[in-house]
């Protein structure tokens, strides 16, 4: 009686507070004769929900014009509503006290963020008090759980509740249960403490017979257990994979799908459940096990060919409508389940020709069946498209998924647009013309007001960059970074804005100045690496014979420089770069006096008072200045702000500011013989020969000897227990990596005493084959990357000798990196001798890249008229990316008085024009289509081919010669630089192909390794290289992979 | 993979949180925060998605609330865009002609209907009809339970006497 006494009681008060509600409401619509609707519903009508295509909810406005009845209906809803609140007052389950709806209202009607924050405060404060009470009933401590997650979800801290919650998990009503895991889940994440406390409980639940419970227990595991407490669980949730109800077999495979995402070791052993479960009778478990699948697939693929068929039957009962009915979704059959096979399916079948025939006629009648008037039925075809574009390229389905983009990017929708902008960029490394035929939708999709679009046009806009159109693209890139302040994207477009420069770059004038753009509006944002290669672009040039051009490179550069000096605020890496840039060349062309460059010098450093790293680049660069003028035997006068910064960095908190300081007035006051072997002029890049030997002590060492001195036995022949702590620091290095490869090295015993044999060697490079290639690409390309091939060389030291000089392949090392590491004198010796000739070898290719590069410096005037006329014309039909033919075209058709009819007609007559130019994107379609499947199955077949296709000079040395009479095949003539300029793209295909085959993108370079394909690895270099490295007599790089063969076996 | 799910009003007004990823209570704040700022302000015609921080967000505005999911760069946006509804669908089967209002007051219930829709950020159920099955099942036994607490309540208050 007692309960039901208050419980009439709180609905009396409740039915007291509508009564006031409505007379509000009445008052306020004495005023406003059409109250807006406070909540409306959803959906307004249920017929209009049915309809698969109108299902989009409709604004307000449209629903009736009739004000009367716009009153009436939105003073039913009213009503409705009130009544709704009412029957939520007395509404079982969860017993919901005035008190919470209370809250919720007032909460609901906060006027201001504060206003809510006061309230929220207030309930925590209460909350808290009445949590801790003693022998709180349960359904009061629901309550206040569900309280708790109410105050959390409003962003405030319910930390105080959480162990309530959990001690709620350990109850035996299942309602109260329910509640507490629903809290637990929603407040706690994996690396909470109190998780521990929950375990056990869950182990517990997972047992139960209920199978509510148990699912309840699931919930919680997906979101809580970690990767310690998985194995507490695994045991369980593998047995409940057969548990007669289907929702709890569901869960349970998504519980392991969540485990594997964690710790992929911990179920490694459980992957044949999900091969099992897929064939489950219930198709919602069998959709639940996808999600697994498709994660173990795209890990490995080869493991899981064997089920190409039956995904494929799967897919194809799934549009039979073999499924229940229930699985529809707006008349599609089980859409949801589709999209994930058609993941799965572009999985299995990229690169493989096998498999992807089998999907051939599914995927088909997909595009057939779909119904593109409502949207899931465009996401499908967009996942068809998808899927198409990674499987091996068939022309049918390719002209499936080209007219299905084309409808995309003629839709008024923005999404659709977004999908077809996107699609394009999938399809277009497969079928580069495909973008043409969209060239207007594109561009009116980069001009959209709307910011994604806009965002996702300049992706396909940096997929399908070449030489020809760089400019104009990174010029936009550029203008869209400036204008924007989200510094995530901008720092993302940076990027890209200097991974393309630095690839597709027509002349060193134009990268200077964009990198000074870049650097200027998002200098802060972008990677400290890309300065440093801007500063070694600008030592080295482009080409090594044509030091004029050079010379003028940096005298512009050092011009621009002074000139943005001006600038008020310069970001730190920027000025870096600009003080190393004026240090070496400031005084070089004589055009700038000494004490100019060092008055502006000595501004930046007291400008930048704050930040030691421009300080220091400034202080070098005053040495460098001073050194240079002293070598040339002028009178050096130190300015008066420079003497007082000298002064004020000798007493500087930073050692190395003190240090640079020092050595400044030490250099200084030496002589001009001194100085110029100090500083020679313009030595940035010339190699530091490092005695490695040094020799220079051997008259120090006889001395000390003949003194009496123990003689130094190296590491390698010290017998017996050592003493660690007694090496210096490169022994310490030397024995981390002996940690490392502690396992690999057990095997040949005897070396620790003697000398290590050459054998042993050659069975040292036998346990890592895979690394050295691609260490051996980077230096290639005379990128040198500090800190990737110092920790190679750290690594890889002691096997690196011999395997040079056996293969005699160009260099492993570079010259900074010869430097940095060797531990005994024995190898001292060896690296000497191999040294020399790496050094030699590195040289000559670079020398060689340069050189290769030079052509596409020459015809850059052109090129920058073609993209100019292709992009920068006045109206919007003549800006078209990336067509060479279009220049012809549309001088053909100037005289067309309509825009639109001008450029349909120009497409239309493209194919004359076509035969001509556009032979370059018809090659670059078919080379890959050729090449590309043929390695990757040569690669699925034998790991040590693998290896030989990551060598990349083999790669192109074999494959260069197709693509050279494919483009034969092309007329020559002005398109001669149309091919040179395809043939990088090529190569980067080729390369980034192989080693990521699921995403490669044409201009091939991903985001992650920026320099490793910074100087263009494109076939033609590489064949130069290659025969220029034969005429020395040395032996070719492509013999590598037969040495691997006989190495693996 | 869907990192979150998140319920806002146009003004602002957070209605349902669900984090499928580790997120602290200060980044969710900021999250949201952001989020809204972003959400909220693009014009109606507008594309639903929108690019945050490396990943996507696809949002669906219903009367005045948005429905909002966070997923991958690679990730289907009309998919999610479809799962988004078939949440909604779902809602207002069980609500019958759902509004707001009824998530405002039964957002704990709008957490269970989620739970079986979505599991650890991925769509684990596309039938409606089994995720509502599941849910009265849920719900039968609340029932039950109320029917018991109450007899219990008036067993003890007969006693009391």
């Amino acid at each position: 009686m007692f309960f039901q006494e208050k419980e009439n009681f709180l609905e009396r008060r409740l039915i007291e507070s509508i009564a006031h509600y409505l007379l509000a409401i009445a008052f306020v619509s004495r005023f406003y004769p059409s109250p807006p609707l406070l909540y409306p519903p959803f959906f307004l009508a249920r017929a209009r929900r049915d309809s698969p295509d109108k299902h989009r909810y409709r604004p307000r406005k449209s629903r009736s014009n009739n004000p009367a009845a716009k009153l009436r209906k939105a003073k039913l809803e009213q009503l409705k509503t009130i009544g709704r609140e009412l029957a939520m007052g007395s509404q079982g389950g969860f017993y919901q006290s005035k008190e919470f709806l209370d809250l919720v209202k007032s909460i609901g009607e906060a006027r201001s963020k504060a206003e809510e924050d006061r309230i929220v405060l207030n309930e925590i404060e209460t909350l808290k008090r009445r949590i801790s009470e003693p022998d709180i009933p349960k359904r009061k401590m629901k309550e206040y759980i569900i309280r708790l997650v109410y105050v959390e979800m409003l962003g405030h801290d319910a930390s105080f509740g959480y162990i309530h919650a959990v001690k709620m998990t350990h109850d035996d009503n299942l309602l109260v249960k329910r509640t507490g895991y629903l809290a637990v889940t929603l407040f706690l994440n994996e690396d909470h403490d109190l998780i521990i406390l929950i375990v056990n409980t869950i182990q517990k639940d997972l047992k139960s017979d209920n199978y509510l419970v148990v699912c309840a227990a699931l919930n919680a595991v997906c979101r809580l257990i970690n990767e310690e407490t998985i194995p507490a669980v695994l045991p369980q949730v593998v047995e409940l994979l057969g548990h007669s109800k289907e929702a709890v077999r569901k869960k349970a495979v998504m519980a392991l799908h969540r485990f594997y995402q964690k710790s992929p070791s911990s179920v490694s052993h459980l992957v044949s459940n999900f091969r099992k479960k897929l064939c489950d009778n219930d198709p919602g478990v069998m959709g639940a096990t996808l999600c697994p699948l498709f994660d173990l697939i795209t890990i490995d693929v080869n493991s899981y060919k064997d089920l190409v068929s039956s995904f494929v039957s799967i897919l194809k009962q799934v549009t039979e409508r073999r499924l229940p009915k229930t699985y529809d979704y707006h008349q599609m059959p089980a859409p949801f389940i589709q999209i994930k096979l058609l993941k799965i399916l572009a999985l299995l079948g990229s690169g493989d020709k096998q498999a992807s025939e089998i999907m051939y006629t599914l995927i088909g009648d997909l595009f057939r069946k779909c119904d593109s008037s409502s949207n899931i039925g465009n996401a499908v075809l967009y996942e068809c498209i998808c899927c198409v574009s990674c499987i091996n390229p068939n022309p049918k389905l390719l002209e499936a998924a080209t007219s299905v983009i084309s409808r995309f990017l003629k839709s008024d929708s923005h999404n659709l647009k977004y999908m077809g902008i996107d699609a394009l960029g999938r399809l277009i490394k497969t079928n580069p013309e495909i973008a043409e035929q969209h060239q207007l939708a594109v561009i009116d999709c980069l001009e959209d007001p709307d910011d994604t679009l806009k965002r996702k046009t300049f992706e396909l806009l940096y997929k399908m960059t070449k030489s020809s159109n760089v400019e104009v693209i990174v010029d936009r890139m550029i203008d869209y970074m400036i204008s924007i302040n989200d510094n995530h994207y901008k720092t993302e477009i940076a990027s890209r804005c200097v991974e393309l420069a630095e690839q597709f770059a027509p002349s060193n004038q134009w990268f200077i100045q964009t990198m000074n753009k870049v650097f200027e509006h998002a200098g802060d944002l972008v990677n400290i690496k890309v300065a440093h290669n801007l500063m070694r672009l600008i030592a080295e040039g482009f080409g090594e014979d044509n030091d004029t051009a050079d010379s003028q490179l940096r005298s512009s550069a050092v011009e621009s420089y002074l000139r943005i000096l001006s600038e008020p605020k310069l970001p730190s890496v920027f000025l870096q770069v600009i003080c190393w840039v004026l240090g070496e060349y400031g005084t070089a062309d004589g055009k700038f006096s000494a004490s100019y460059i060092t008055g502006k010098l000595c501004d930046v450093a007291e400008a930048y008072s704050n930040d030691e790293t421009v300080k220091a680049y400034a202080v070098t660069a005053l040495m460098k200045i001073y050194a240079f003028e002293i070598a040339a035997g002028r009178k050096v006068d130190l300015l008066s702000e420079c003497q007082s910064l000298i002064e004020e960095l000798l007493a500087s908190h930073s050692t190395d500011l003190q240090q640079r300081a020092y050595e400044l007035q030490a250099v200084i006051g030496l002589d001009a013989r001194a100085v110029e072997c100090i500083m020679p002029p313009d030595a940035s890049c010339e190699d530091i020969e490092v005695d490695k030997g040094l020799s220079f002590l051997n008259g120090y060492v006889q001395e000390s000897l003949a003194k009496g001195a123990q003689p130094y036995i190296p590491e390698s022949e010290r017998s017996g227990a050592l003493d660690v702590s007694s090496y210096g620091n490169q022994e310490h290095h030397g024995a981390l990596t002996h940690g490392l490869r502690f396992e690999a090295y057990e095997l040949p015993k005897p070396v620790v005493q003697s000398r290590i044999p050459p054998p042993s060697l050659a069975s040292s490079t036998e346990l890592v084959p895979v690394p050295e290639p691609l260490y051996s690409r980077e230096n290639h390309q005379a990128a040198s990357v500090p800190s990737v091939s110092d920790t190679g060389s750290s690594g890889l030291k002691l096997r690196l000798d011999g395997v040079q000089r056996k293969w005699g392949a160009p260099t492993y090392s570079s010259a900074s990196t010869s430097t940095s590491t060797s531990n005994t004198t024995k190898q001292k010796t060896a690296n000497g001798v191999t040294q020399v000739d790496a050094v030699a070898t590195s040289n000559l290719s670079t020398r060689d890249t340069y050189n290769s590069r030079k052509p596409q410096v020459e015809i850059s005037p052109e090129k920058q008229k073609l993209a100019a006329s292709l992009f920068g014309g006045t109206s919007k039909t003549e800006k078209r990316p990336s067509s060479s033919g279009h220049k012809i075209s549309k001088t053909a058709y100037t005289s067309k008085s309509s825009n639109d009819i001008a450029s349909e007609k120009t497409t239309l007559v493209q194919p004359p024009p076509d035969l001509l130019d556009l032979g370059e994107p018809i090659a670059t379609s078919s080379a890959p289509s050729v090449v590309d499947p043929f390695m990757q199955l040569e690669g699925l077949l034998d790991p040590a081919q693998v290896a030989s296709a990551m060598n990349y000079s083999a790669t192109a040395a074999a494959k260069g010669p197709d693509i050279m009479s494919l483009y034969a095949e092309t007329p020559a003539g002005m398109e001669g630089s149309g091919n040179a300029n395809s043939l990088p793209t090529d190569g980067d295909d080729l390369l980034s192909g192989l080693s990521e085959p699921t995403r490669s993108v044409p201009g091939g370079t991903t985001a992650t390794h920026p320099v490793q394909f910074s100087k263009g690895p494109n076939p033609k270099d590489s064949l130069e290289r290659d025969a220029l490295v034969r005429q020395m007599g040395v032996n070719p790089s492509n013999q590598n992979p037969n040495l691997f063969k006989d190495l693996l076996g | 993979m869907i990192h979150f799910v998140l319920l806002v009003t146009r003004q602002g007004k957070v209605r349902l949180t669900k984090w499928y990823s580790p997120y602290s209570q200060k980044e969710r704040t900021k999250v949201i925060r952001e989020l809204s700022g972003i959400i909220l302000t693009r014009a109606p015609k507008l594309c639903n998605f929108v690019e945050w921080r490396g990943f996507k967000v696809v949002y669906k505005r219903y009367a005045g609330l948005y429905f909002c999911m966070c997923i991958n760069r690679d990730d289907n946006e009309l998919e999610i865009l479809d799962i988004i509804h078939h949440y909604v669908e779902i809602l207002d089967r069980y609500f019958g002609s759902v509004c707001e209002l009824d998530l405002i007051f039964n957002f704990h219930k709008a957490y269970y209907i989620l739970d079986e829709i979505l599991i650890a950020g991925e769509l684990q159920e596309s039938s409606k009809r089994t995720v509502i099955r599941l849910i009265d099942v849920q719900d039968t036994i609340v029932e039950v339970a109320k029917e018991q607490a109450s007899l219990v309540g008036n067993i003890i208050a007969q006693a009391t006497k």
